[in-house]
Parts: structure tokens; C-alpha cells; sequence
């Protein structure tokens, strides 16, 4: 794995987004914006409504460019489709005409494999988010958390060095979420890839990653970074009533509450002019 | 609803496990659902044959009571007399086959190319900017203009053979397949166009993969419609000059003063049509498999 001098896979430093609103006006989505991820970490960013969580993931992944600062992922500057990137996306993602096999076979279908390699390879993807048996449904036909597990498998079965996830769960109910997030855990540390993982659930957050970072209300800059240092392999169900959990629980929240007032007195204060 | 079974009385049911007794009580619920499907099914088409037997036999009645002069408006007798003489003598261009095969193929080119033309160009200029807005002017002229009047010109250039048929048929049914391959293109969710490119998907393979499928819905609701374009295009044409097709049965009927030919002709053409749609919704059907079926079909008990 080729990194940059500091040893991050991803780098973004003093990066800004601005996007220009229908009205004609200028919106400051991001504003001089650092953060670093190791390889291999798991980076989880939370942060109020609207504060350019996803923003952050679209420049990582080169479907947007940033409109200030540099955006690197291995030690390269991001422009187009970032190779070695996969991407979740908060909605439903996968393709509603093509059965699940075919879903997860896609990415090596259209890197260029052959149809037996893919689908071989797709086939086992399927049987690690324990999805065998299920290879000639179509999307409608499944769960939610189903839908989920083939976007997974469709995201990792191109062995990204770098995963974004943009509030991949948000949709589920609160069981399968958290069943969602032992499977995540044990599929990441099968290939270890850095991930950055967007949610506006600070348990989720904790939950997961090695480190949390928490962004201000928009424009979004970094208020605090805080390290999560419960031992793995985690339980979703269990970690979240340790002590430990829950003193940074308390002290991450802290430092959210005030971004979350403030972009809710916004929201309020817009509703009513 | 009524209860399906009267008759269970209270120590019966207290003597069955509870779970049976709601089992037994849904298939009896299901069985009486289906019955009252399957009557409904037979009333309708009884009232439907029902309908068509009293508008056809008005207008044979008013024929005999000499209110209606089948001079200038047929019979459906002398529809009929009509039709069994073109099946079992032929008619006077050749056997009726031969003009239905005629007919048939002109349609059938005209609606390959038509929808094909329609399909590349309405998703070309659905994914590009700069197309889309330096043609849309020229589109919508072309479209608000009466464009059958143009068979007359394609008669003149073509002459009275296959190719004016095809093309006026082609330029029938170009439109609206474009339009909705264009509004199918419109509305590909970028989600989905995001996770291909995300996923390694060329340029071209997202056009296969995400926007070709997702346009397919609007482009075969377009195709019913189309396909009467395609054989309105092939009987005008016909009618504006040529040597075989069901078109110009019709036109010689209608120098021979006879309504019935028209109306004998229209009969055929008709059943071509009802044939044609059957086989888009099979095909429909088959392409579309992965939608979720549509909710329409659960009835409240």
C-alpha cells in the first residue's frame, strides 16, 4: 500500500465545498476542513444536520471536487472516481433490475472479469454477509437489512482500501441496526479497510469506530476528534453498557450538543421567518 | 363478510386449539374470496358480450326498420358477408393474407426503426446538456406539426413500394418513444449512477447497466401507443397510393361504395392491434420482472 509521507491513506487538508443554490446564492457546505485517516482505522464522523458529513464522503470518493484545498487519497491528489474506493449509500443503492448475484457481481463485471470469475467471486461475498440462497431474488423481495448486506457485499467484493459509508443503516429499525453493526465489524476485520463512516448516531458511532470526529454546524469544520479505545472484537448489543462506553458517550456528547442546538435553532428560526 | 360457517357453535371452538380455528377460518375466508373473484370475472365478460350484442344489433335493427341507410353506413351482416367472402374467395388485390402480411411488415419495420431512433436519441439527448438544448426547439416543431400530412411527400419520393409506408410509420412513432426515453433518462436516480461509476462502470457501462434499465420502464409504456402509430403510418400510407396492404382494401371499398368494406377492413386491422398489444404486455411483463408487483390487487376483507 502506497501512503503519503504521514502514513494516512486519506488527507484532507484545509478543504472547502461550496455549492451554488438554485436562488442564485453561494452555500458553504465545508469549511477549511482537516482530517486524517490511518490505515486500516475506523473513522466515524457525527455532527448535526446539514454540517457536510456526506459532503466530506463525495469528496473523498471524487464525485464531487472540493473547492478549496487538496483532497488525497493514498498520497494522491482525488481526481474522478477514486480508485480502491467503495461508497454505501444512506439510500438504497443497488440495482432493483439485476438479482442479487448479479448486484454483487457487478463491480468485477465492470472492472472488466470474466462472468464465471465474478460470480464465483460474488458468490462468496454472499455467503460472508450470509446471503446464500438468496443469489436469484431481486432487490424488492428482500428486507431492508437484506438490501443492506448486498450493498455490503457489492461494496467490499472490489476489496476497497477505503470505505465510505454514509448513514448506511439510518433506514433500519433499532434491532437490525445493531445486528448490522456486528456484521460490519466482522466483515472490516476481514480486510481491514479504512473507513469513514457517517452517522448522526453518536452510539453508532462509538460502537464502531477507532475514532470519532465531531463536525461543527454547517459550514462544517472539525470541533473535536475524540479516540475510542474499547477493546475489539465489539458487541453492539453489549459494549454500549460498559462504563467506559458510556463516560465517552458523555464526554463526546458534550461537545456535540451545542452543534446540534445551534443547527436546530437554525432550522427553527427558518421555519418561522 | 359474512361468516363462512355458520354452524360452528361456542364448545366446539372451545374444545379446538385456538390456532386451528384461525386457520380453518382464513382458508374458508381465502376459498370465498377467490369464488367471489371468479363470479365477478364471469359477470363481467357475460355484461361485456351483453353490451357489444345490444350496439351491434341497434344498428342491424335500425338497418332493417330502414332507419339507418346501409348505404352510406353498413350492416354488421354485410360487415360480416363482407369478411367471410375475403377469408374463403380472397379479394380482389390477392388473398386477404397477403395484405395482412403486407400491412403487417411495413408496421412492424416502421415500428423497429421508429423505436429505435427513439430509444438512442431520446437517451443521448436525456444525458446530454448540450444536446437536448440545441435540439428541444426543433423537436417540438417537428412534433406540433401534422406529420401524417407527410405521407402525401414520402408517396411522391418513395413511391407506391414498401419504403414511404416504413418511413412515415417511422416518423409516427419516433416521438413518442423519444419523449419517453428522454423523460426515462431524466429521471435515473443518481444514487444508482453514483454507485456504478463508485463501483468501476465506464461512461458506456452506465448507460447499459443503470440508465438503459432504468429508462425501460418509460419506453415500454410507450410502446403500446406505438405500435398503432406504426399501423396508422402503414394503412394511411397505403391509402395515399399503393399496390397491395390492407390500406388500399380499404380505399377500393370506398371507390366501390361499399361502407362494409371499410368497416370489414377496420375489423382486421383492429384484431392486428389487439394482437400486437397482447404480445408488448407479455413482453412487458417478462422485461420488468424485477419490479415489485403492484399493490392494486389486495382487496380489503
Amino acid at each position: 500500500m502506497t501512503t503519503n509521507s504521514t502514513g494516512n491513506v486519506i488527507e484532507l487538508n484545509g478543504v472547502s465545498k461550496r455549492f451554488a443554490t438554485p436562488s442564485g446564492g453561494i452555500y458553504t457546505a465545508l469549511r477549511d476542513l482537516h482530517l486524517a485517516v490511518a490505515p486500516g482505522e475506523f473513522c466515524a464522523i457525527v455532527g448535526p444536520t446539514g454540517c457536510g458529513k456526506s459532503t466530506t464522503l463525495t469528496l473523498v470518493s471524487g464525485l464531487e471536487r472540493a473547492s478549496g484545498g487538496t483532497v488525497e487519497v493514498d498520497g494522491v491528489p482525488v481526481s474522478g472516481i477514486t480508485p480502491g474506493v467503495g461508497f454505501m449509500f444512506q439510500n438504497d443503492a443497488v440495482f432493483p433490475w439485476k438479482s442479487v448475484l448479479d448486484n454483487v457481481a457487478a463491480g468485477p463485471r465492470f472492472r472488466g472479469a470474466g462472468k464465471r470469475q465474478a460470480n464465483e467471486a460474488a458468490r462468496d461475498w454472499l455467503r460472508r454477509v450470509g446471503l446464500s440462497g438468496f443469489e436469484d431474488r431481486y432487490p424488492h423481495q428482500l428486507s431492508g437489512g437484506m438490501r443492506k448486506r448486498v450493498a455490503l457485499a457489492q461494496s467490499l467484493i472490489n476489496e476497497p482500501r477505503v470505505l465510505l459509508m454514509d448513514e448506511p443503516f439510518s433506514a433500519l429499525d433499532v434491532q437490525t441496526r445493531s445486528i448490522m453493526a456486528d456484521e460490519l465489524l466482522a466483515l472490516w476485520e476481514q480486510t481491514r479497510p479504512a473507513v469513514i463512516f457517517v452517522t448522526h448516531d453518536l452510539e453508532e458511532a462509538i460502537t464502531l469506530a477507532d475514532k470519532v470526529v465531531v463536525l461543527t454546524a454547517g459550514p462544517g469544520r472539525i470541533k473535536a476528534t475524540f479516540r475510542v479505545d474499547l477493546p475489539r472484537p465489539r458487541k453492539a448489543q453489549e459494549i454500549r453498557f460498559t462504563d467506559d462506553f458510556v463516560s465517552i458517550y458523555s464526554e463526546i456528547w458534550e461537545a456535540l450538543r451545542s452543534e446540534v442546538e445551534t443547527a436546530y435553532a437554525r432550522t427553527t428560526s427558518e421555519v418561522s421567518a | 363478510m359474512t361468516r363462512a360457517h355458520p354452524q360452528t357453535d361456542l364448545t366446539k371452538v372451545a374444545a379446538q386449539p385456538a390456532t386451528a380455528v384461525v386457520e380453518a377460518d382464513d382458508r374458508a375466508r381465502s376459498r370465498e374470496l377467490r369464488r367471489r373473484r371468479i363470479r365477478r370475472r364471469i359477470l363481467l365478460n357475460l355484461a361485456r358480450i351483453a353490451l357489444l350484442v345490444v350496439a351491434l344489433g341497434s344498428w342491424e335493427l335500425g338497418v332493417r326498420t330502414r332507419h339507418i341507410d346501409p348505404f352510406f353506413w353498413g350492416q354488421p351482416t354485410g360487415v360480416w358477408k363482407q369478411l367471410k367472402v375475403w377469408i374463403t374467395d380472397g379479394t380482389a388485390q390477392g388473398s386477404l393474407a397477403e395484405q395482412i402480411l403486407v400491412t403487417l411488415q411495413e408496421a412492424v419495420y416502421g415500428f423497429l426503426i421508429g423505436v429505435a431512433l427513439g430509444v438512442i436519441l431520446g437517451i443521448a439527448l436525456g444525458r446530454s446538456r448540450f444536446l437536448s438544448d440545441l435540439l428541444s426547439p426543433f423537436i417540438k416543431a417537428a412534433n406540433s406539426i401534422p406529420r401524417i400530412v407527410l405521407g402525401s411527400l414520402f408517396s411522391i419520393a418513395f413511391g407506391f413500394g414498401l419504403t414511404s409506408k416504413v418511413v412515415l410509420a417511422v416518423v409516427l412513432v419516433f416521438f413518442g418513444v423519444f419523449f419517453n426515453a428522454f423523460q426515462g433518462t431524466r429521471e435515473v436516480d443518481r444514487n444508482l449512477l453514483s454507485n456504478a461509476r463508485i463501483l468501476g462502470a465506464s461512461r458506456w457501462q452506465a448507460v447499459r447497466h443503470v440508465v438503459l434499465p432504468s429508462a425501460f420502464t418509460w419506453i415500454l409504456a410507450s410502446l403500446h401507443v406505438s405500435f398503432g402509430f406504426a399501423l396508422i403510418g402503414a394503412v394511411v400510407g397505403e391509402l395515399l397510393g399503393a399496390d397491395k396492404g390492407m390500406g388500399l382494401l380499404i380505399r377500393n371499398a370506398q371507390n366501390n361504395f361499399s361502407p362494409n368494406g371499410v368497416l370489414a377492413g377496420m375489423v382486421v386491422i383492429g384484431i392486428i392491434a389487439l394482437v400486437a398489444e397482447a404480445l408488448i404486455t407479455a413482453l412487458e411483463k417478462r422485461l420488468l420482472r424485477w419490479r415489485p408487483p403492484q399493490m392494486a390487487g389486495d382487496a380489503g376483507i
